[in-house]
C-alpha cells in the first residue's frame, strides 16, 4: 500500500478558513455531543412515558404504547431520518412544507427527534419490563395507602424500575450517541462527517478515522462512568442492584 | 364498619373467586378468616378495600360504598390499613420514609408532622433506633412490623392483614402477632386472614371459614373452636391443629 501517514495533518490549517483539522474535527465531535445529548432526552422523555403506557390496565393505554414501540423499533434508524426529512415537508401543507425546509438547522433537529424517537421505543420496552418484574404487591401496597396511580408511578414503582434497568439503559444511551453517525445521510456535519471531509480535502483517510474512533471512545468511556457512577449512587442499600 | 353483601367475583370468564358472600365486621371487632389455600380469603380481603373489583354484590365500608364508580377509592383507601403477606415496604425509600410518604403525599401533613407520627410508630413497635435503614437491612419479623406502622401511621378506622405471618421464620411470628395482639386490644377494627390459631383463639371476636369461594362457616370464636358446625371446617380444623 502506498500510504503517506502524516500524523501533523491535524495542525495544519484546513480549507475554509475556521482553523486547524484537529479544531474542524472537533467542531464535529461538539455537533455530535449536542445531538446525542438533545437524542436522548427525548428518548427518555417519550420512552418513560410511552414504558408506563405499556404497564397501566388500560387496554387503550396499551394499544398505544404498542403501536408507538412497533411504529418506531421496525424501520431502520436510517429510514426514519429520510422520512422525516425528505418524505414529512412534502406531505404537510404546502406553507409547513416550506417552513420546516427552510428552517435553520432543520438537519441538527430532525436527526435529534428522528434518532430521539427511535430510541425511545427501546427505552419503553425495558422501562416496561422492570415494572413488570416488580413484586405485584408493591403496586398493591401503594394504591391501598391511598396513592393514586399516577402517584404509586411517581413515588413507588418509577425510582425502582429505573434502578434496575440502569446497566441496559447505559448501553441505550451509547447507541444514542453512536447513531447520531447516521446523521450524515441529511447532511448533519457531525464527527462522522467531519472525519469524512478532512479525508477528501487532505487524503489522509486513516489519520481522520482514526481521530474520529478516539474521539467516539473517549466520549463513551465518559458516558459509561458517569452511568455506572450514578447507578452506584442510587443504589439501595441490601437490594438487588446494590453491591 | 365493613359490610360485604352477596359478593360474587370471577377471575377471568370462567373461574369464581367468590360465592355468595356475605359477612361484615362491627366497629372494634377483630374477625379472623381462615381455610384452605386459594379458597378465597386473601380475594375477599383484598376487595374489601378495592385492590380487586367486584363483579356482584356490594361492600360497604363506614357507609361508603366500596364497588361504586363515583367513590373515591384513594381517598377511602387511605383509611383503612393493609399489610400484605410479604411486607411491601418500598425498598428505595428508608424505614422512615416507608412511614411518611402516604401521610405526606396523600393526607397533606407536614413532614415534621409526618416524621413525628413515624417516629411514635416505629417506637410503639419496637423498631425506632432503625428509622434511618432500608427495607432490604431488616429481617423479616421486623419489615412486618414496619408495615403495621406504615399502616398505622395513616390512622385507619380499620386494618386489613393478609396472611401477615406466612412468610416469615418460625421465631419471627411472635414478634408480629404481638404487634397485633396489642393492637385488637385496643380495640381497633380488624380482619385478619391468618391460619394462626392461637391469635384467633386469644383475640378473634368472630371466625370465618371459607372454602372454595364460599364463607362455609361465620360463628363466634368459643363456637368456631367448640363445635364447628360444618365438616369442611371440621377437617380443616383438625388438620391444623393436630402438629
Amino acid at each position: 500500500m502506498n500510504y503517506n501517514w502524516n500524523w501533523s495533518i491535524f495542525f495544519e490549517p484546513a480549507p475554509g478558513g475556521t482553523g486547524t483539522y484537529f479544531h474542524m474535527l472537533l467542531t464535529g465531535l461538539w455537533l455530535t455531543i449536542q445531538t446525542g445529548i438533545f437524542a436522548w432526552i427525548i428518548a427518555l422523555i417519550f420512552g418513560s412515558i410511552v414504558g408506563v403506557l405499556r404497564t397501566l390496565p388500560s387496554k387503550t393505554a396499551y394499544w398505544i404504547g404498542f403501536a408507538w414501540v412497533e411504529f418506531f423499533r421496525n424501520m431502520p434508524l436510517l429510514v426514519q431520518l429520510f422520512l422525516w426529512f425528505f418524505v414529512l415537508p412534502e406531505l404537510l401543507p404546502r406553507s409547513w412544507g416550506l417552513w420546516l425546509k427552510q428552517m435553520p438547522n432543520a438537519p441538527f433537529y430532525t436527526a435529534a427527534i428522528g434518532i430521539g424517537l427511535f430510541m425511545s421505543a427501546r427505552v419503553a420496552v425495558q422501562l416496561g419490563a422492570g415494572i413488570a418484574s416488580l413484586p405485584r404487591g408493591q403496586k398493591q401496597a401503594a394504591t391501598a395507602l391511598g396513592l393514586t396511580t399516577l402517584q404509586g408511578y411517581r413515588y413507588v414503582l418509577l425510582p425502582i424500575a429505573f434502578r434496575i434497568i440502569m446497566p441496559p439503559l447505559t448501553s441505550e444511551f451509547l447507541n444514542t450517541i453512536k447513531n447520531t453517525a447516521v446523521a450524515i445521510t441529511i447532511g448533519l456535519i457531525e464527527l462522522t462527517g467531519q472525519a469524512r471531509s478532512m479525508q477528501e480535502f487532505s487524503f489522509q483517510v486513516f489519520e481522520a478515522f482514526t481521530a474520529a474512533t478516539v474521539m467516539y471512545l473517549l466520549i463513551n468511556i465518559i458516558v459509561v462512568t458517569g452511568m455506572r457512577f450514578l447507578e452506584r449512587s442510587l443504589a439501595i442499600p441490601g437490594y438487588i442492584t446494590g453491591k | 364498619m365493613i359490610e360485604i353483601n352477596h359478593v360474587n367475583k370471577w377471575y377471568g370468564p370462567t373461574f369464581q373467586a367468590l360465592k355468595d358472600c356475605t359477612t361484615k365486621v362491627a366497629k372494634g371487632e377483630v374477625v379472623v378468616v381462615c381455610g384452605p389455600s386459594g379458597s378465597g380469603k386473601s380475594t375477599l380481603i383484598k376487595c374489601v378495600n378495592a385492590l380487586e373489583p367486584i363483579q356482584e354484590g356490594e361492600i360497604i365500608l363506614d357507609g361508603i360504598k366500596v364497588n361504586d364508580p363515583k367513590t373515591d377509592l384513594p381517598k377511602l383507601r387511605a383509611r383503612v390499613g393493609m399489610v400484605f403477606q410479604h411486607f411491601e415496604l418500598f425498598p428505595h425509600l428508608k424505614i422512615i420514609e416507608n412511614l411518611c410518604l402516604g401521610q405526606e403525599k396523600v393526607l397533606g401533613r407536614s413532614h415534621d408532622e409526618a416524621m413525628a407520627k413515624g417516629a411514635k410508630l416505629l417506637d410503639r413497635v419496637g423498631l425506632k433506633d432503625h428509622a434511618n435503614k432500608y427495607p432490604a437491612e431488616l429481617s423479616g419479623g421486623q419489615q412486618q412490623r414496619v408495615a403495621i406502622a406504615r399502616a398505622l401511621a395513616m390512622d385507619p378506622i380499620a386494618m386489613l392483614f393478609d396472611e401477615p405471618t406466612s412468610a416469615l421464620d418460625p421465631e419471627m411470628i411472635s414478634e408480629v402477632l404481638d404487634v397485633m395482639v396489642d393492637l385488637a386490644r385496643e380495640g381497633m377494627t380488624m380482619m385478619v386472614v391468618t391460619h394462626e390459631m392461637g391469635f384467633a383463639r386469644k383475640v378473634a371476636h368472630r371466625v370465618i371459614f371459607m372454602d372454595q369461594g364460599e364463607i362455609v362457616e361465620d360463628a363466634q370464636k368459643d363456637d368456631f373452636f367448640g363445635k364447628p358446625r360444618s365438616d369442611r371446617a371440621q377437617k380443616f380444623l383438625s388438620k391444623i391443629l393436630s402438629h
